[in-house]
């Protein structure tokens, strides 16, 4: 039986971690956001972060790259932790920790094109000509090769965000931050965003996301962390989570998201009737 | 009895208010450039720079706004001269003068135009610049500036319209440009209706070339979801 409620940082050890928080604190407007989180994540594997709206997933992953600094606590890449005084340090951890937004945040001005190249060469310092050549091959890796010259104003919300995943790749990050990627998305453009990350799984990215994906997530991630009131109260596989006769958080709250959305359920989902 | 008015125009009025016309235009393309420069500086302090900063340009958006712009002309033609720093005062000729009351006064206005585009940028945007590794002013630089530039166009197009019917008041400072030079040919005439009639004919298509060209430049900074409304 897992031990559903020990610190997530126990699932890996600090040795293979390639990203990790201890001790993470934050309050935003007198409220406590995040409440002494732990988290660490081995190369290529995918950890998912549920929980109820205000639980802290969106403020957890943005204090993993320092959008948000968190008020205390520590975070190491590769074992070595990020001084976020220094500007020019914690550029260069950004450029390695890619972040997915759940409303894409795309650059309005800028074609698909452009707005996976603007970073390439301002930041990287790439040459026009290898900053395009970059930009083609990884709009063509989400299969948005065709749609390069076409500006955010004219492309779906999947499109876009599939943008915002090939502007994320181009800077080669080592881990990617997923906020919600398919929450602003209507239904039938949530299946084109799921299969790039899937693809992006298979190939061994590492990923901690934030979804309500339940049973997509159930299917690709190694973890689930379950967090509430700004903690992670509940840790383990998706199969230990959700399988039959678990009586775990996670499962009482999947079971009311699939309730809900009518979501249907596959393997690894099990008694959640996903 | 006088000349016919065409008569008059051909051999008066219009050699004087075409020399007037360059005077204007010296005036009015240094003034623009500078207002703009100033307002983009400006408003990009006001929004991003650190708080004394900002509390300073806001000071300057107070004072050039709420002085009578006459006032401001006044004061750097005839009070700057009497302001003396380490022994130094700077005096300035009737154009320097004119161009640098009516860049402030115009840098005021079009750093209030530039703020409201910088606002009106999702701060998403500026979050994906940083979590791409761009600096904070390579994100304003480079993703908000030319996105509120664009918002801002229109207005800040306004405000040089302005800008060049507002530069009559150069005349009060001995400048001849149009108005002053329309003003001595109608004492001189007593041809006034005549006169000031035609010089706002003058204005009217100074304007309305000025407007085409923002047109122009709006046009050429047009992307979609930029776009200028098109009736």
């Amino acid at each position: 039986m897992p031990d559903l409620t020990a610190a997530a940082s126990a699932e890996t050890a600090p040795s293979d971690a390639i990203l990790e928080a201890r001790g993470l604190f934050k309050t935003l407007g007198g409220n406590r956001v995040l409440d002494s989180v732990d988290l660490s994540i081995g190369r290529g594997r995918v950890k998912v972060l549920i929980g109820p709206s205000g639980a802290g997933k969106s403020t957890l992953l943005q204090c993993l790259n320092f959008l948000m600094p968190p008020d205390s606590g520590h975070i190491l890449l590769e074992g070595r932790e990020v001084d976020k005084r220094s500007k020019k340090e914690l550029c260069a951890f950004r450029q390695q920790v890619g972040m997915i937004f759940q409303d894409f945040n795309l650059f309005d001005h800028l074609s698909a094109l452009e707005n996976v190249r603007v970073a390439l060469i301002k930041v990287k310092g790439l040459s026009k000509l290898e900053a395009t050549e970059r930009a083609v091959a990884e709009l063509a890796r989400v299969g948005l090769k065709d749609k390069a010259t076409l500006y955010p104003a004219n492309l779906s919300g999947g499109q876009k965000q599939r943008v915002a995943i090939a502007r994320a790749l181009a800077m080669d990050p080592k881990v990617m931050l997923l906020d919600e990627p398919t929450s602003a998305l209507d239904p039938e453009l949530i299946g084109e965003v799921l299969a790039v990350i899937r693809d992006l799984a298979q190939g061994g990215m590492t990923m901690i996301m934030a979804t309500h994906q339940i049973s997509f997530s159930a299917s690709l991630a190694d973890e689930f962390l379950f967090m509430d009131k700004g903690r992670v109260v509940e840790h383990g596989s998706p199969a230990e989570l959700l399988g039959r006769g678990s009586s775990s958080r996670t499962q009482a709250f999947c079971a009311k998201i699939s309730e809900l959305t009518g979501e249907a359920g596959d393997g690894a989902a099990g008694e959640c009737r996903l | 009895m006088s000349t016919p008015y065409l008569e008059f125009l051909r051999a008066e009025l219009a050699p004087g208010l075409m020399e007037g016309l360059w005077v204007s235009v010296l005036v009015i393309v240094p003034s623009a450039l500078l207002g703009v420069l100033i307002g983009l500086t400006a408003g990009v302090l006001r929004v991003y720079g650190p708080t004394p900063v900002r509390k300073i340009t806001e000071a300057y958006v107070s004072l050039f706004r709420g002085t009578p712009l006459v006032v401001q002309v006044f004061f750097w033609y005839f009070a700057l001269p009497y302001i003396k720093i380490a022994g130094w005062s700077l005096v300035l000729d009737p154009i320097e003068a004119s161009i640098l009351a009516f860049g402030m006064c115009s840098g005021a206005y079009q750093s209030e135009y530039i703020r409201g585009g910088l606002n009106s940028i999702k701060r998403g945007q500026i979050r994906a610049a940083l979590a791409l590794g761009m600096t904070t002013r390579q994100a304003v630089l480079n993703i908000v500036l030319p996105q509120a530039f664009r918002r801002a166009l229109p207005g800040c197009g306004n405000e040089i319209i302005y800008l060049i019917k507002y530069s009559s008041l150069a005349s009060i400072i001995t400048v001849n440009e149009l108005t002053g030079t329309a003003t001595t040919i109608a004492k001189n005439t007593w041809r006034n209706i005549e006169v000031f009639c035609t010089l706002g004919v003058y204005y009217l298509v100074l304007v309305t070339l000025a407007g085409w060209i923002l047109h122009l430049i709006e046009d050429a900074l047009s992307v979609p979801g930029f776009e200028r409304p098109r009736t």
